[in-house]
């Protein structure tokens, strides 16, 4: 390895620096497309998966508004609202973020829950994915009334979902989360079918 | 010094083993073997790392200077890893998205760098190519046999969620092991990851060391 004047090293990592710059946005140009039209293809697919029972004929993604950092899908059939995908996140998992899509009709009965996104811990927490076990799908049919109920918690607090061994921080997360998801559309309704 | 093919193979699979011997790249050792198709793939993973950073090092190793090789061996690696991360986003979805979160800790594995310094640095492509290939299946195995154990203990199967490495047709290769069985917390969590790591060293160090 040559040794030399420290302005020579500057300069020399300057061109690595350019070199490997170059390249990394070479590539991100070639993929980017690729990359945001699978994301897209990812998005559809769980729309489409929560909302299998509900009849809907817009595109729930490109109507899609925000809402106070909310993201939300609305669904109609012939012009008429059927249902409301919204997409939150809660921070009050075990580790990092939990991002979920809740799907609601439009009395605010809850169509379907699903986790998109999560960094619990393998083999506890992570029984709140479907795949893992059928936790998630307790939701199901749930009303605004059952959320606004003292019984809508974990069990360790005096509630009716079950946690997991060793894990009730995961599910008291998602559970909360879920019905500050149903409050939020029962105060937000108007503005969410409002077009 | 110059090595052997085979001496090169000896070392990174057994006697310089990164993970047993070297003990490097703990940080994504530790954190992603939790069940054994996780450690496959952050193995396979790291030793395309470990052969793309090794191959290109080697190949500039000339025009670097002693006092910047450092930023420099970060620069290269850190690029490489960003360029896979790009190219799984782009073309093998499925694996990115329970892998992505992953990838950057490759950054993170010294074993890496490591390479870089001690080897690619000082020979020439195809050498610094195939201690690559050799460290990084000898991580890739010391991670693997980590990650099977930590799931026989914690989730009492072997080779769950296999679908998302090997696609649809693996779905149904999961063993169950033990039924009902009702999982050894420890085992699942970061400390049962040092100590199981740790008895892997005392077998092998119990077995083969020479005295």
């Amino acid at each position: 390895m040559p040794t030399s004047t420290p302005l020579s090293a500057a300069f020399r990592l300057a061109c690595f620096s350019f070199v490997v710059i170059g390249l990394v946005s070479f590539v991100y140009q070639q993929t980017k497309d690729k990359i945001i039209q699978n994301e897209h293809q990812a998005l559809l697919q769980n729309l489409h998966s929560v909302l299998k029972e509900i009849p809907y004929d817009n595109k729930p993604d490109e109507d899609k508004i925000i809402i106070q950092k909310n993201i939300i899908y609305p669904a109609y059939y012939s012009g008429l609202a059927t249902a409301a995908v919204i997409e939150s996140t809660t921070a009050h998992g075990y580790s990092g973020d939990i991002k979920l899509l809740t799907a609601l009709d439009i009395t605010g009965k809850i169509i379907a829950v699903r986790i998109l996104n999560h960094h619990e811990t393998a083999g506890l927490g992570d029984k709140i994915e479907l795949r893992k076990s059928n936790w998630i799908l307790s939701f199901k049919d749930k009303s605004i009334a059952d959320m606004q109920s003292v019984q809508w918690a974990v069990k360790r607090d005096q509630g009716n979902f079950d946690q997991f061994t060793g894990a009730t921080i995961t599910p008291r997360a998602v559970v909360n989360e879920v019905k500050k998801v149903g409050l939020f559309f029962q105060q937000y309704k108007a503005q969410i079918f409002h077009q | 010094m110059k090595m052997t093919y085979q001496q090169i193979f000896q070392n990174g699979l057994w006697k310089n083993n990164q993970a047993l011997v070297a003990l490097l790249g703990l940080c994504p050792l530790l954190a992603v073997s939790n069940t054994l198709i996780n450690s496959l793939a952050l193995g396979i993973a790291t030793t395309l790392t470990l052969i793309l950073s090794n191959g290109c090092i080697s190949l500039v190793r000339s025009t670097i200077q002693a006092e910047i090789r450092l930023p420099l061996f970060v620069l290269i690696i850190a690029g490489i890893v960003t360029i896979i991360e790009l190219l799984m986003h782009a073309y093998f979805y499925q694996l990115y998205k329970t892998l992505g979160i992953f990838i950057p800790l490759i950054v993170t594995n010294c074993a890496i760098i490591g390479r870089a310094e001690v080897f690619a640095s000082k020979n020439s492509v195809l050498p610094s190519l195939l201690d690559g290939l050799a460290m990084g299946l000898g991580f890739s195995l010391a991670l693997a046999l980590l990650g099977g154990i930590r799931e026989i203990l914690s989730l009492g199967s072997l080779l769950s969620q296999a679908e998302l490495l090997f696609g649809e047709s693996a779905r149904y290769w999961e063993i169950v092991i033990v039924t009902d069985y009702s999982g050894l917390l420890l085992a699942a969590l970061p400390a049962g990851s040092f100590i199981a790591l740790g008895l892997m060293i005392a077998v092998k160090n119990a077995l083969f060391q020479k005295a």
